[in-house]
């Protein structure tokens, strides 16, 4: 057997990039489309790819043989997220049984994890909004992201949803953040147990007495009703996969303590019962020598007799 | 409007569940209008916590450390499985060696120069030694600089049988790295895939074993390869029923005829009479009648002597009831002739 490796460092550094890693940074994007596209459903994702520039990846081309919700539709789904490295798609397709359709997924090791199949409904885009250019959001910049209404706790669709959209839409995983560069915000709300209001703002912090600055919503980009028409939830031992993380410990318990109001931290210390005649004393006294105890009796034995023999002779 | 505000700053998210849409407010401005001063709201909430954070001054601006999240999100590869230590690397832990930083130049004593210590122009290389000096020990015809040649091949070959055993070592713990593959597929190298699980020997051996025994026969006449053995199960799956007639066991005979026969009776009841409830059924009706008709009759002022028509089980129906008795009777007459 031969090991292989690549012959490039370049395209070690790139596998290597790839790798799984114990703390994730967000997921790529992968915008394409199905066989029919409506003139709304391609602004929508081209103004969804330009959204996420630099962590997203377009296909152009049309895509005849994916069906996200059938088993075998979802093949070439897989294989181009293996090739690209993406771990979030959005597919797009247009039919008159569902017409303007967006299907929003994840996956797990490049397996299908779950999906959600929405309609998009009064889309405006980027460019119809007019506002002063200088408050644009600048690409790549982490977003605030608000869900607005009860809809997002009682529905089980939009709780989905909710989850899938913050996947989608939040932007690096990163630990520092710059309080200079927020400038945008995605506001969703619930209007009804299936539809939800997503909309793209810029924000505006304008100066306030304290240190906390008056926060500004001023509408920019992409604003669309989501009706969630389909939805697929992982299966329960795929999740409980999925949400491992490297903190996770398997809880070991902690035999023998317990505490006292009294005596704080207590431990019990079992003695095994001691078994005074068969122990081996290490150090043992000349006196208690078996032998020498012996040898003592028996001298005292002949002893006596012999006394006694010397007193019966004399 | 109790806001009930939930801030993950980790995401910087907020959300509000306790929010009432008013239901459909007349016009769509209003709706978009309604929804950004509810966001305004919570995007306020979320700059509160963060903006006091405890922040550091950087080039930029203030740059605050965020909390970690909240709301657990799925990953979206498996987790990485820590390495195995490499056989070295056990052994050196067990003695206590420690790994000691070393320079990539040495100084040449030869040349006099700083050289690499491995590489193109090397410390010392094979190809500079100029003599070497005879021992004592050196056989006649031994040439020196072929025996220290084929000592660096043979170290050189024995790393890399133990750089193959490592690997092959993490690789069963389902840690190999990304980039390496040991060359047992022709697929390219993704980085990214996960181990495919090997089946282990029981698996394989159940599998061949239902495979093997997957005939009208349980397998017992087939040709066995040489040195085959015999599955586990080769034989059909019957069961007998005990001889002895017991409590528990032995009725169990009993249930299985019984069952057998309930499931024809039902399948054929609507052709077999049961005769004793006719019969009964009709005298029942008869009797009715009867009463009806004295009840009649006694209104009428001529009491006429009737005739006492006692109704018996083999009364003036006899005939026809005995037909059917025939009728039914019939067929089981013959099964017994036979």
């Amino acid at each position: 057997m031969e090991i292989k490796r690549p012959s490039k460092k370049r395209v070690l550094r790139a596998l290597e990039k790839r790798a799984p890693k114990l703390v994730e940074t967000g997921r790529k994007t992968l915008v394409l489309q199905g066989t029919k596209t409506s003139e709304v459903l391609n602004s929508v994702l081209s103004e969804i790819y330009h959204l996420k520039r630099d962590s997203a990846v377009r296909f152009s081309r049309r895509n005849e043989n994916i069906r996200p919700f059938e088993s075998g539709g979802e093949t070439s789904l897989e294989f181009f997220s293996l090739k690209t490295d993406c771990s979030i798609f959005v597919f797009g397709s247009h039919s008159k049984k569902r017409p303007n359709n967006l299907v929003i997924g994840r996956m797990y090791d490049h397996h299908i994890y779950d999906l959600v199949e929405v309609g998009v409904e009064h889309f405006k885009s980027l460019a119809s909004y007019k506002y002063d250019k200088k408050i644009s959001p600048r690409s790549g910049s982490k977003p605030f992201i608000v869900f607005v209404g009860e809809g997002f706790e009682s529905s089980e669709e939009l709780k989905h949803l909710k989850e899938v959209l913050l996947d989608l839409l939040r932007g690096e995983v990163v630990e520092n953040l710059n309080l200079s560069g927020i400038d945008r915000a995605y506001v969703c709300t619930a209007l009804s147990p299936d539809r939800v209001y997503l909309t793209h703002c810029a924000l505006r912090l304008k100066k306030s007495g304290t240190i906390v600055p008056r926060m500004e919503l001023v509408e920019v980009g992409p604003s669309m009703d989501l009706v969630v028409r389909r939805h697929r939830l992982p299966a329960d031992s795929l999740r409980k996969e999925a949400m491992k993380t490297a903190l996770d410990k398997p809880k070991k318990k902690e035999k023998n303590v317990s505490q006292d109001a009294v005596l704080g931290k207590i431990g019990k210390i079992y003695i095994p019962d001691q078994k005074l005649g068969d122990m081996n004393l290490p150090n043992k006294a000349k006196g208690v020598k078996r032998e020498r105890r012996e040898a003592k009796m028996q001298k005292e034995q002949d002893r006596s007799s012999s006394k006694r023999h010397k007193e019966d002779s004399n | 409007m109790a806001a009930a505000v939930q801030v993950d700053l980790g995401h910087l998210l907020a959300s509000d569940p306790t929010y009432h849409l008013p239901p459909l407010p007349s016009s769509r401005e209003e709706l978009v209008e309604k929804c950004l001063e509810k966001g305004t709201e919570l995007v306020q909430a979320i700059a509160d916590s963060l903006f006091n954070l405890p922040a550091t001054e950087d080039a930029d601006g203030p740059v605050v450390k965020l909390p970690p999240p909240t709301t657990k999100l799925p990953r979206e590869k498996h987790l990485p499985k820590p390495k195995p230590p490499t056989k070295w690397e056990t052994f050196a832990k067990a003695k206590g060696i420690k790994k000691r930083k070393t320079d990539k130049v040495v100084w040449d004593e030869q040349t006099g120069t700083w050289k690499r210590r491995y590489g193109y122009d090397r410390v010392d290389d094979d190809k500079d030694v100029p003599v070497i000096e005879a021992k004592a020990t050196d056989e006649v015809g031994e040439d020196p600089f072929a025996k220290r040649r084929a000592d660096k091949k043979g170290r050189v070959a024995k790393q890399e049988k133990n750089r193959l055993q490592n690997l092959k070592e993490a690789a069963k713990m389902g840690a190999l790295p990304s980039h390496v593959q040991l060359a047992a597929t022709a697929l390219p190298i993704t980085g990214t895939q996960a181990q495919p699980k090997k089946m282990s020997k029981d698996e394989l051996g159940n599998v061949a074993g239902l495979a093997s025994t997957a005939t009208a026969s349980g397998g017992k006449f087939d040709k066995k390869l040489p040195g085959e053995k015999k599955a586990k199960h080769d034989h059909k799956y019957r069961k007998f029923l005990p001889v002895a007639v017991g409590s528990g066991m032995g009725s169990i005979e009993k249930e299985q005829t019984d069952r057998v026969l309930n499931k024809l009776i039902s399948s054929n009841s609507h052709e077999i009479l049961n005769i004793d409830k006719a019969i009964s059924m009709y005298n029942v009706k008869k009797e009715k009648k009867r009463r009806n008709q004295k009840v009649d009759d006694s209104s009428s002022p001529s009491k006429k002597l009737k005739p006492n028509k006692k109704i018996q089980k083999n009364g003036p129906k006899k005939g026809s009831s005995d037909n059917k008795k025939h009728k039914s009777k019939g067929p089981s007459k013959k099964a017994k002739s036979r």
